[in-house]
């Protein structure tokens, strides 16, 4: 039997960690992670959680620990949202390029300035290119059974990578939602002990981090290229497995009635539940439109794009943050690359909007595919268009 | 200390933690010191390494001259890794997972990753009483970078960011006072060394490492291409440091001040200025300047750890103070 339970989105994300058994966990507070980070300490301060809890001094110093740990082959794990993030961006491309499985929830935020505390996808997408594995949700469900899978898929050997998980902050983080948690014995079995394959140990010195002159540089980051595209099809096999034993499947791009869609929507995140309220809506109302949802950033899953959107004419890309000067959003930048040397390709209309938290209502996505569908067949002076901006 | 210069060399372990064949430059101190710390320490030991001369000389892929355990990841951040890995071994051992008993955790790094760029992350690390021994091995300036002026460089030092000019003497400020700021954060042990007394430096590395918490030695290591100084001379540099009152060597143990030496009357600080060329611009009237200072922070050490030394000499009578290297 399962039941589901009444709770905030945050702890839930906690208590998926002390699911995991985590062994170390650095953070740092900021809004909107906070609750993720304070219900972990309460839960070790009970002893519900067998883990250290380094109140590190910043979140620059909650990465650097959590790479001291995950190299002396402890699950480590923290959580952080926009600045934070910023602030750790060094820290971020030395856990990849050493090959350590940090786990971070990411609440995702806007970044300063102006500064806001509500999200978007700005500090994600800072991030994009330091070679962690990038998992978003839409909702708490996803993000409870996504952070037990991010454990499984970081330590895994043939992976051995830092993963975020990105839930949206606010619109996420700070909702209670009906949970269904897996029992401690099901994510034992699912997630077995970290076994780090080199770690810090006086008993077999190893020299981790050692400089790479000229000669072999870019064979790690080959290497380490080769591996984070590799990672997808253990990504996709842990969530296989984690639908057969929870129940729950998840893909790197979510359908949603795209099948012989003309007109396709796609969302990255929290929008994208909101976004197939609206999608319903017009369906019922005879448009033949359909919706994908990105679940998986880094490695970006080429392939799984182009067969979900397959023969639509039209393919409507709302992003959460603004490549400022450049061609569009992050998320449509990607989408466009993925199509451009196919012979058959959607009409791409690029949108911005939801920035800092701005909601985007369910009338309000169905004037957003109107206006899409009028850029598709009419062009748009722009490259991409702001949604709801008031200019 | 001279007295047990026949002996000690015999209680030295030969195996060498940091072995030879590194790129440092010629008469590099920071190399010797490394080498001496950790020839005071056993194997149970994983080193944590700033970004510095030391992470880059002694650590080009695929080389190494660490016969330990060694990570190095950013400049800043030392600390914090350290106290990272030191939390892993705690969570580890305290669920069950085999591990060697007694491991030690060492952070090394240079004056910038330490005094400069991380200072926060070291505050940090201090504050949470993480059981971890921070080394600073400090040439005085940014010498991995090209002797760049850094918050340990001394008054009137000239460094290629604090060059002397027509409106310039070379460095302006004071020397940033490291062990009285680890002080500050009243850890159980702080200590200040140099490869010029080589026993003491060992001595003090062991009894930090053995030390329950954070402790900090902070290692006074001659730069000779970054001083422009002779580089058969390293040793001689930093007694005179030492013994010009520029660079004192003292104990804070449980936040009691001890002088690790007893000298009668400080030597003049020209004699150790003259020799190097990044003071060989200073007028007398600067000289006079940093002489005066110097006297000032020595009688105000020397007035902190007037009950600490008295007791300390005390034991050494009777025989209880002596400290094996």
């Amino acid at each position: 039997m399962t039941t589901r339970t009444g709770i905030e989105v945050s702890i839930a994300v906690a208590d998926a960690v002390r699911l995991a058994n985590a062994d170390v966990i650095a953070a740092y507070p900021i809004t909107p992670q906070t609750h993720i980070v304070e219900h972990l300490a309460e839960l070790v301060a009970n002893g519900e959680l067998d883990a250290e809890y380094i109140p590190v001094e910043s979140e620059h110093s909650a990465m650097s620990a959590c790479l001291g740990s995950a190299a002396a082959g402890a699950r480590t794990f923290t959580a952080t949202s926009s600045q934070g993030l910023a602030l750790m961006n060094e820290v971020l491309y030395v856990a990849s390029g050493m090959r350590l499985p940090v786990i971070m929830a990411v609440a995702n935020r806007a970044l300063s300035a102006p500064l806001s505390i509500w999200a978007d996808h700005s500090d994600m997408m800072s991030v994009r290119d330091t070679g962690w594995i990038q998992i978003v949700v839409e909702n708490g469900q996803q993000a409870v059974d996504n952070i037990i899978c991010a454990f499984r898929i970081a330590e895994d050997r043939r992976v051995l990578l830092p993963v975020m998980v990105h839930l949206d902050g606010f619109n996420l983080t700070h909702v209670i939602e009906p949970i269904v948690f897996p029992e401690q014995s099901d994510v034992d079995r699912f997630l077995p002990k970290s076994k780090y394959p080199l770690p810090l140990n006086p008993d077999r010195p190893v020299a981790m981090g050692s400089f790479a002159p000229p000669i072999i540089y870019t064979e790690t980051k080959w290497a380490q290229e080769i591996n984070i595209r590799n990672s997808k099809d253990v990504i996709i096999s842990c969530w296989d497995e984690f639908g057969r034993t929870f129940g729950r499947q998840y893909h790197a791009v979510e359908k949603y009635h795209n099948d012989g869609a003309g007109v396709i929507l796609m969302t990255m995140g929290s929008t994208g539940e909101t976004a197939s309220v609206a999608i319903d809506e017009l369906r019922a109302d005879g448009e033949n439109i359909g919706q994908v949802r990105l679940r998986m950033w880094r490695p970006f899953p080429f392939e799984e794009l182009r067969n979900a959107v397959n023969d639509a004419e039209v393919l409507i890309i709302l992003d959460r943050a603004i490549s400022y000067g450049g061609p569009g959003g992050p998320v449509a930048s990607e989408v466009k690359s993925a199509f451009y040397n196919q012979v058959k390709k959607p009409k791409i209309v690029s949108f911005v909007g939801a920035l800092g938290g701005r909601d985007i209502t369910v009338s309000g996505f169905k004037n957003l595919i109107k206006r899409g569908i009028d850029i598709a067949r009419t062009g748009s002076k722009n490259e991409y268009e702001i949604y709801g901006v008031r200019e | 200390m001279e007295k047990y210069a026949v002996y000690v060399p015999r209680l030295v372990q030969k195996r060498e933690k940091f072995a030879p064949g590194h790129r440092a430059c010629i008469g590099c101190g920071e190399a010797l010191a490394i080498r001496l710390a950790f020839k005071a320490l056993d194997n149970n030991i994983i080193v944590a390494n700033a970004t510095g001369c030391a992470e880059i000389f002694a650590g080009q892929f695929p080389n190494t001259s660490w016969q330990l355990p060694w990570i190095h990841t950013l400049f800043e951040n030392t600390a914090a890794v350290a106290s990272g890995i030191e939390a892993a071994y705690k969570a580890m051992k305290r669920k069950g997972i085999k591990l060697p008993d007694n491991t030690k955790i060492v952070a090394i790094a240079g004056d910038g990753g330490t005094s400069d760029i991380g200072l926060q992350a070291l505050s940090g690390a201090l504050e949470r009483g993480h059981d971890f021994t921070y080394i600073c091995f400090d040439n005085e300036a940014y010498m991995n970078t090209g002797n760049q002026r850094s918050s340990a460089t001394p008054f009137g030092a000239a460094t290629t960011t604090s060059p002397l000019g027509k409106k310039s003497t070379g460095q302006f400020s004071w020397k940033k006072n490291m062990p009285e700021i680890a002080t500050a954060h009243n850890i159980p042990y702080v200590a200040t060394a140099t490869h010029g007394f080589p026993f003491d430096l060992m001595a003090k590395v062991a009894k930090a490492v053995a030390t329950k918490g954070p402790a900090y030695v902070h290692v006074l290591s001659v730069c000779p291409t970054g001083w422009r100084s002779p580089t058969d001379t390293i040793n001689r540099q930093a007694r005179l440091a030492v013994q010009t009152g520029m660079f004192p060597l003292y104990e804070v143990e449980n936040g009691i001040y001890k002088m690790s030496l007893d000298l009668p009357k400080l030597r003049p600080v020209k004699d150790y200025l003259k020799i190097q060329g990044r003071f060989r611009h200073l007028s007398d009237a600067v000289i006079q300047q940093i002489q005066e200072r110097v006297e000032l922070e020595y009688q105000k050490l020397l007035e902190k750890a007037k009950d600490g030394s008295k007791t300390a000499k005390r034991k050494s009578r009777t025989g209880a103070g002596k400290v094996p290297a």
